[in-house]
């Protein structure tokens, strides 16, 4: 049985947040895919539209902070609800910094797109991994699955796998062709940022066992 | 840099770590009501211990059942066992008027004897349970349970003055002072800050803080950010039942069963 709280607004304030945090993960889901996308398809004008929308991230970051705040003052949350407004909190900083990656990413396929082609195909399968995590992390969240978290920081291990033979291939290749440099160095940063990105996600599912365990498992795993 | 080595723990010795009061199987009703239904609890010496629940749900009559006050209420009953330091207060030895003075009570309103002034309301304790008492020594009782209520510095000049005149908030900490003065070794309030001012709340907020060095305290609140912000064991009771204890800090972070939970963020199924 959903049980809802006796004071309505009160109610309504905690669905507000929790729907604008949905928002606001799948909104940065979207410009990680965008980023990527423009990244593999040499795409400027796909990498702009990204790097525009960052804007509008910050604010939904300031909007959200705003509203826990305002939770805080008037209600004094407590237990379930404390924990769900201190994880708020904490996740916005998380998509809005998810969502300064996708822009670094972003503007990392504009300088890719002047170049000659270089073969990448590590990096789209870590952007399908990193957005599994990071819809893993917020579907944990929403429906307060904790196994399924759990499974989030499992798969961070691979992500820096990944991560480290992008960067032993990178550089072998430049080292064997210095004229790849300018080039090795731009993809190497794009896998930096999608590991990145698999890091905040983390952090997300970690959140997301607090709000349904009620237990820090922040610093335990391993990496 | 030198970093000094943490000083060594003490461990708390056996009279620190064993439970105050104990209640085993504590029943009680209001003629055929049953509104305590077996309950188990330990409260720790020397801690703020808050008891909460919604109306009804038996914590005032729990209280009042620690001190024997439950039983003065025509028709009332209970069954079970309650101990202070181990000792079955409701043994036959067991002296209900000087158990009243080991386990002091603060109520909701304040009240202070109207027709005695701040001082003899301080005295009053003593002077029921008929102890003769110097004037030397009077005067040093009184200094002493003002100071322990935070009040002296506000009464020190007007202990003439009836207790009624003053605050209600001032009024209640002379009650308090009235309940230390006989020396107890529990005191159990109940909503003691309900009819306070929010400033006149944190003072006995504040003032619950420095009691809980010399004495056990037992609160019952409706206020759970009181009991968040004042005891360091919070007791949930519902129906009569005690559902949940555990340390503060678990208990509005984390509780531990869903009817608790649900109590405190206000919900309803």
């Amino acid at each position: 049985m959903h049980r809802t709280h006796t004071d309505r607004e009160y109610e309504a304030k905690l669905e507000d947040l929790r729907r604008r945090l949905i928002v606001m993960a799948e909104r940065v889901d979207e410009m990680v895919e965008a980023s990527v996308r423009a990244v593999v398809a040499r795409d400027a004008a796909l990498a702009r539209t990204v790097i525009d929308r960052d804007a509008d991230v910050d604010r939904w970051e300031l909007e959200c902070d705003e509203l826990c705040l305002l939770v805080l003052a008037r209600w004094q949350p407590m237990a379930s609800d404390l924990r769900f407004i201190t994880i708020a909190l904490k996740m916005v900083t998380d998509l809005e910094r998810i969502g300064d990656l996708a822009v670094n990413i972003a503007e990392r396929a504009q300088r890719l797109a002047e170049m000659v082609p270089l073969e990448y195909a590590t990096i789209p399968r870590m952007g399908e991994a990193v957005r599994k995590m990071l819809g893993d992390a917020v579907s944990a969240f929403v429906i307060g699955d904790a196994e399924l978290a759990r499974a989030v920081l499992r798969a961070d291990d691979a992500v820096d796998e990944d991560y480290h033979q992008v960067f032993r291939a990178l550089m072998q290749l430049m080292q064997s062709d210095p004229a790849l440099i300018d080039r090795g160095i731009q993809v190497q940063s794009v896998a930096k940022f999608l590991e990145r990105i698999g890091d905040h996600a983390t952090n997300l599912a970690e959140q997301a066992i607090f709000m349904v365990a009620g237990k820090d498992v922040r610093h335990l795993h391993g990496g | 840099m030198t970093v000094a080595p943490p000083a060594p723990s003490v461990a708390p010795s056996a009279a620190e770590t064993r439970p105050k009061l104990v209640s085993r199987q504590l029943e009680a009703w209001f003629g055929d009501n049953r509104v305590l239904k077996g309950v188990d609890m330990e409260v720790p010496a020397r801690r703020v211990t808050a008891i909460i629940g919604p109306s009804g749900c038996g914590k005032s009559t729990y209280i009042r059942c620690l001190n024997r006050m439950h039983e003065m209420v025509p028709g009332a009953r209970m069954a079970g066992r309650i101990e202070l330091d181990g000792v079955d207060v409701y043994g036959p030895d067991v002296d209900p008027v000087l158990l009243r003075r080991k386990v002091g009570m603060v109520f909701q309103k304040p009240n202070p004897f109207p027709t005695m002034s701040i001082r003899d309301n301080v005295l009053a304790g003593l002077r029921l349970s008929r102890r003769k008492v110097a004037k030397t020594e009077a005067e040093a009782i009184v200094e002493k349970a003002l100071r322990g209520a935070a009040l002296w510095d506000e009464v020190k000049d007007q202990l003439k003055k009836p207790g009624t005149d003053l605050s209600g908030g001032q009024q209640q900490r002379l009650c308090i002072a009235r309940s230390i003065a006989v020396e107890p070794e529990v005191l159990l309030m109940d909503e003691p800050a309900s009819a306070l001012d929010p400033i006149a709340t944190a003072r006995i907020e504040d003032l619950l803080h420095e009691l809980k060095e010399r004495y056990t305290i037992v609160i019952v609140t409706h206020n759970m950010q009181q009991a968040a912000r004042v005891s360091d064991q919070t007791a949930f009771f519902l129906s009569g039942e005690l559902v949940e204890m555990a340390d503060t800090n678990t208990i509005f972070t984390s509780p531990g069963d869903r009817r608790t939970e649900d109590y405190i963020t206000g919900k309803f199924g």
